[in-house]
């Protein structure tokens, strides 16, 4: 399977060079997410720093990965029912991840308007459990996506 | 799945693991951007070093497995254009962001300095070695030769 995929045609590149830069973005976005919510421990800079990686990186990099992600579906013609193990495991993570990503952003953007009032830490938790989830989720769907179980 | 499967999910987890580091690095340096107390960059600092450690473990892997892939995989050759291309891409990308580390461990050092003398600094000191425009430049530049790397690993041009 990753024969094929490594000799798959040319026009499948561009799609699959945006979905892997959107990719990219989106995890830096939540890893740096994680390590700043993680490393705060109070500071506000750092939690500030932290939920503007989730909302201004991760956020577009999820709508661009997204993207890519059908664009190159469509060029592949896959129809619906028919994708391999790995599609679904893509699906999984990008779609799911992307209503996780939202429910963290919503919890993170209150927690820092709490902030100034001295609240909102355990809605900024939660976002820090999220990102932790999400990322476990990507490295997960990058295993699938790359070797290509089933 | 046999083995080259498995090394080729880790040669992409690994540059994963180095790319979006990359990532993490343009979110500090602009947070970083108007930092000027000791503590404050000291926080960041830490979160700088978890970066520092994956970017390292990231490149080696994807190095390591990218050869392992290279020389297994019978359609491949170590001596390709595109993999030589890959791999001067990669040193490029690897000697730039060590230049970069090398100027945003600056202020890491001398906020250290200032906490232990029990300082913090002259105003506006820590603010101008966390915008050092030669770190700007350099993280500037192994962020594109990463993404041309990615691009030549797409589109393998030659093969």
């Amino acid at each position: 399977m990753s024969v094929v995929a490594a000799i798959r045609p040319d026009e499948w590149n561009l799609p699959l060079f945006v979905h892997v830069f959107g990719a990219i973005v989106l995890v830096g976005g939540v890893l740096t997410a994680a390590g700043a919510l993680g490393y705060a421990r109070g500071n506000t800079a750092l939690i500030r720093a932290g939920y503007f990686s989730l909302l201004a990186v991760a956020l577009p990099g999820w709508i661009v990965m997204r993207a890519g992600a059908q664009w190159i579906y469509d060029e592949e013609g896959f129809e619906g029912g028919e994708e391999p193990t790995w599609m679904a495991i893509g699906w999984a993570a990008a779609d799911p991840g992307g209503a996780l990503l939202l429910a963290g952003l919503i919890a993170g953007g209150i927690g820092v308007r709490r902030l100034g009032s001295g609240r909102g830490a355990g809605l900024l938790k939660g976002t820090l459990v999220i990102s932790l989830i999400l990322l476990a989720a990507y490295i997960v769907s990058i295993w699938a996506m790359s070797a290509k179980p089933g | 799945m046999g083995l080259d499967d498995w090394i080729l999910a880790l040669h992409v987890l690994s540059g994963f693991a180095m790319a979006s580091t990359l990532v993490m690095y343009w979110v500090l340096i602009v947070a970083m951007r108007d930092i000027d107390s000791a503590s404050d960059t000291l926080l960041y600092g830490r979160l700088a070093t978890m970066g520092n450690r994956v970017v390292i473990a990231g490149s080696v892997g994807t190095l390591l497995f990218g050869l392992w892939l290279a020389i297994s995989k019978p359609e491949y050759q170590p001596w390709d254009g595109w993999v030589i291309a890959a791999l001067v891409l990669w040193g490029a990308s690897g000697f730039t962001g060590s230049r970069a580390g090398t100027e945003y461990t600056k202020p890491f050092n001398r906020a250290q300095e200032l906490v232990e003398a029990g300082r913090e600094g002259a105003p506006g000191e820590l603010r101008a070695l966390n915008r050092s425009s030669a770190g700007l430049v350099m993280h500037t530049l192994s962020s594109v030769l990463i993404l041309l790397l990615l691009a030549v690993m797409i589109w393998k041009p030659g093969a």
